[in-house]
């Protein structure tokens, strides 16, 4: 006789179906568990791909007069290791960390439109294949293939068809077309879910932080999507129908392309940083044993991030020719939008201090990534000053600038978040062990490929170039550079060791392995189907906090 | 000294490392001094920030003595107030530091007998036109040095044949891009003499690495011999060969019936101390190697292997080096 346990946990065995295969489970799954899981996999598995497509680049820049590569495989490399790092990694990284965690944090059971977020992952999985596709397809394996060699921003009017024969634009513009839809359909999800579907009496104001940076990055998604998807259709009419939007031979505009590029770029790296500050602003606190200094403040100066981030995009086109009067336009308002970054960092520091730190791997990732992003900021200030970035744009410099935000700043905040809810998610720990060896082995490597290339920049040297000539000065940066990379590939290797020996071995989490405040730790790990039987009710924006402190509740000082 | 040695060997003149904070010429030397300020208030705030951040981790440890949270402290506003006012105070600064250098190099009057140059960027190659001296060049560009005492500025209009490139001499000036379509202009008023090399910094396509620049900056005296030279029509008897084969499609010769202008002009090949816009030193083994087979030396760029018998290459390289 089937109890309502049976009907709720396994309906269909209850009514004398055979169970479906676990492999037929996740290809159907509308839950926003599992397609945070897969967003979240999926993102890592390109992330090692295209690290390894950059590990292939550093070896061939690694001597001068390099004889590694071919010019034209290391154009594709840089190319699609680009294309492939921001939108097949951080925008899915996104996706998964609001698709996972922003349910269980407001206390609802799902998203708002499941189904819409099963086809965002996957139309993100196959626009992601066909980037990589471009590899065999056309020419195929006894040709060179046909990969984008346009640099990941495409610049008019080397897209053109005049100079870039084949199909490798089209690839490009496909697949970015495609993977773009799926971050527009996470970020809708999440701006209907966190509008509509919050628990009782969790006003906007007691949203964790975690779901107040993923609403205004959902927000920048659907402003910054939409110029580069036109322009990837006009520059796709150029080539096939006969328009010259960007056609210079035929009166069209270069800078018109760049325009529209960067109006998308530059608020799609807020889009790739703000879900990097999301983890830290969940991860800092619970270390530090204090609230979040200054919430208000942090949800203020993340808006206005979101805001003043759409005023700046030129600054990416200092060197085209613009008037006097734009150059110093955008080197203001991109200064201006340093200061709530700052505001940010000075919060953070104040959570910590007077605090009690305790220093679990997610909270050394948190710690370095607070460094590195100081550093990160500062060199976009130095690039923010127009003149300075005359000398430095186009350079190793900005490489560097990037990488330290991506990978310095982004990547160090997603390993951190990793180690910090994989218990959740898993319900067994990461190893602490190997989790500081991941940590030291990649500290060592990112610093020793990415301090020396900004001053390869300070002496001259352009980006995107397949090799160099001896005496420019730049080789012994380059040699150091490269070598750095091996110790990078130490420290992932651990990761995928520590999550593959976890997930079958690790120690049981149970629900709250960092005593933290949130609702998904109310949960079982992890947590069931239906996410919570009861929907609750919370008085503050640290509800469990409140329940294991009773004499002292946070609602008494909000 | 080892730099300098490789330097010379490989043609690369004087100056063959473009430190940005080693500038030879008003618009480097601005930027230099702007980033004086700019660096150190960015290294005080590192050592600031970055300072207080290690004294919190040290400070306020978890030391597991006692099993009580710390006090929980919300934040405060006035503290909030402090630091955006500041920032908002460094930004003003630097709003205003940038602004000044902005107007002085974007807006500098160009003084009325100023040497104009155009700067025309090729895939990959660098067409070079003087066109109040008539003269046609590529990929080094000449000018006289300037001083304090006596300014002789450089005005180079940019423009671009086919994708976008960027003309980046980090001694000279900050960089500007070269965009079809579009004239962008610059200037430069180098104050010592010798070769500066710089690079295309656009990424345009597949050897963006080898469109390499040389500026050649000479007293005035040895300038204007240069120009005289150049102004000289190049021609040899034994061009007959030279003119039947298909190089006068692609390449001109000043005073012949070569006049293509896909690839660099060939009229004073060799006063330049480089093939292939930086590729290779100009001697007689590598015109010759050049000739025969400029794919093996600079793969993909646009001048195809022509499949030139011993008899032809003899004609063709004899030629050329008669062109000075």
């Amino acid at each position: 006789m089937a109890t309502i346990n049976d009907i709720l946990e396994r309906p269909r065995e209850a009514e004398g179906v055979p169970p479906p295969s676990k492999l037929h489970d996740w290809l159907v799954t509308v839950d926003h568990k599992r397609l945070g899981i897969l967003y979240i996999a999926t993102s890592l598995a390109f992330l090692a791909v295209a690290g390894l497509q950059a590990a292939l680049m550093r070896a061939q820049l690694a001597f001068p007069n390099g004889k590694v590569l071919s010019p034209e495989v290391f154009n594709r490399l840089l190319t699609v290791h680009g294309t492939a790092m921001v939108f097949l990694v951080g925008m899915p990284f996104f996706a998964g960390m609001a698709n996972y965690l922003v349910p269980l944090m407001i206390g609802a059971r799902d998203m708002a439109f499941p189904r819409l977020n099963a086809f965002g992952y996957w139309i993100y999985l196959f626009g992601g294949l066909l980037l990589y596709f471009s590899y065999i397809a056309g020419e195929g394996l006894a040709g060179h293939g046909t990969a984008p060699d346009v640099g990941w921003f495409a610049y008019a009017p080397l897209t053109e068809r005049a100079f870039s024969r084949g199909t490798s634009t089209d690839y490009w513009i496909l697949s970015i077309v495609l993977s773009g839809i799926g971050s527009t359909a996470s970020a809708i999800n999440v701006i209907a879910t966190v509008i509509s579907m919050r628990c009782k009496r969790m006003t906007l104001g007691r949203m964790p932080l975690f779901v107040w940076l993923l609403l205004v990055v959902s927000g920048m998604v659907i402003f910054a999507l939409p110029p580069l998807t036109a322009a990837q259709i006009m520059l796709l009419l150029d080539r096939y129908l006969g328009a010259h939007f960007f056609d210079t031979q035929a009166g069209g505009s270069a800078i018109l392309w760049q325009h529209f590029f960067w109006i998308f770029g530059h608020p799609e790296v807020y889009i790739l940083m703000l879900p990097g500050f999301a983890c830290a602003s969940e991860i800092i606190p619970v270390f530090s044993r204090k609230p979040m200094f200054g919430r208000a403040a942090m949800i203020g100066a993340t808006i206005a991030i979101g805001l003043l981030g759409v005023s700046v995009w030129a600054h990416h086109m200092f060197s085209v020719g613009m008037a006097a009067t734009s150059n110093i336009f955008f080197a203001v308002s991109t200064m201006l939008v340093g200061v709530p970054t700052g505001i940010k960092i000075f919060n953070w520091l104040a959570t910590m201090y007077g605090g009690k730190i305790r220093f679990g791997t997610p909270m050394m990732f948190c710690v370095a990534f607070l460094f590195q992003f100081l550093i990160a900021g500062l060199t976009g200030i130095m690039l923010a000053v127009a003149p300075l970035n005359w000398q430095l744009t186009d350079s190793y410099f900005v490489v560097a600038h990037f990488h330290y935000v991506l990978f310095g700043a982004l990547l160090f905040t997603l390993f951190g978040a990793i180690y910090y809810w994989f218990p959740k998610v898993t319900g067994r720990m990461l190893s602490e062990r190997l989790g500081k060896w991941h940590f030291w082995l990649v500290l060592i490597g990112f610093h020793m490929t990415f301090d020396p290339l900004h001053f390869a920049g300070m002496l001259g040297m352009p980006r995107r170039i397949y090799t160099y000539a001896a005496g420019r000065g730049w080789e012994g940066v380059n040699l150091l550079a490269s070598i750095g990379v091996i110790f990078q590939i130490a420290g992932v290797a651990c990761l995928v060791w520590n999550i593959v020996r976890s997930a079958r071995h690790g120690a049981q989490a149970g629900k709250d392995p960092w005593d933290a405040w949130t609702l998904e730790w109310s949960t079982s790990s992890p947590p069931p189907e239906y996410n919570f039987a009861v929907l609750p009710e919370v008085r503050s924006s640290r509800p469990l906090w409140d329940l294991k402190h009773p004499e002292d509740p946070d609602w008494k000082y909000e | 000294m080892w730099c300098l040695w490789t330097a010379v060997a490989f043609g690369q003149g004087d100056h063959p490392v473009g430190n940005i904070f080693n500038p030879q010429a008003t618009p480097a030397e601005s930027i230099a001094h702007l980033s004086v300020l700019v660096l150190s208030v960015c290294g005080a705030i590192f050592l600031i920030v970055g300072g207080l951040l290690a004294f919190t981790l040290v400070r306020f440890r978890d030391r597991g003595n006692d099993g009580h949270e710390p006090a929980q402290v919300y934040g405060s506003n006035r503290i909030e107030v402090a630091w955006t006012v500041i920032p908002f105070l460094i930004v003003f600064v630097l709003s205003m530091a940038t602004a000044r250098v902005v107007i002085a190099i974007q807006n500098k009057a160009v003084p009325p007998h100023a040497l104009q140059v155009t700067v025309i960027g090729h895939q990959w190659w660098w067409e070079i036109r003087y066109p109040e001296l008539a003269i046609v060049t590529a990929n080094e560009l000449h000018i006289p040095v300037s001083s304090l005492a006596k300014p002789a500025p450089a005005f180079l209009k940019l423009q671009s044949a086919d994708v976008a490139h960027s003309f980046w001499v980090p001694q000279l000036a900050g960089k500007t891009d070269l965009i079809p379509n579009r004239t962008n202009t610059m200037w430069i008023d180098p104050r010592q003499t010798g070769t500066f090399l710089g690079n295309c910094a656009e990424y345009c396509g597949t050897q963006h690495a080898n469109m390499l620049l040389r500026v050649v900056v000479q007293p005035e005296a040895e300038f204007n011999s240069w120009v005289a030279a150049e102004k000289a029509i190049a021609v040899d008897s034994g061009a007959a060969l030279f003119f039947s084969l298909s190089c006068v499609n692609c390449h001109a010769v000043s005073g012949t019936s070569a006049t293509g202008t896909f690839g660099p002009d060939l009229s004073h090949l060799m006063s330049r101390a480089t093939l292939g816009s930086g590729a290779i030193a100009n001697t007689p083994e590598t015109l010759r190697a050049w000739v025969k087979d400029p794919q093996a030396i600079k793969p993909g760029n646009l001048m195809p292997n022509m499949q030139l018998n011993v008899r032809e290459l003899d004609a063709v390289v004899s030629y050329l080096s008669s062109l000075k």
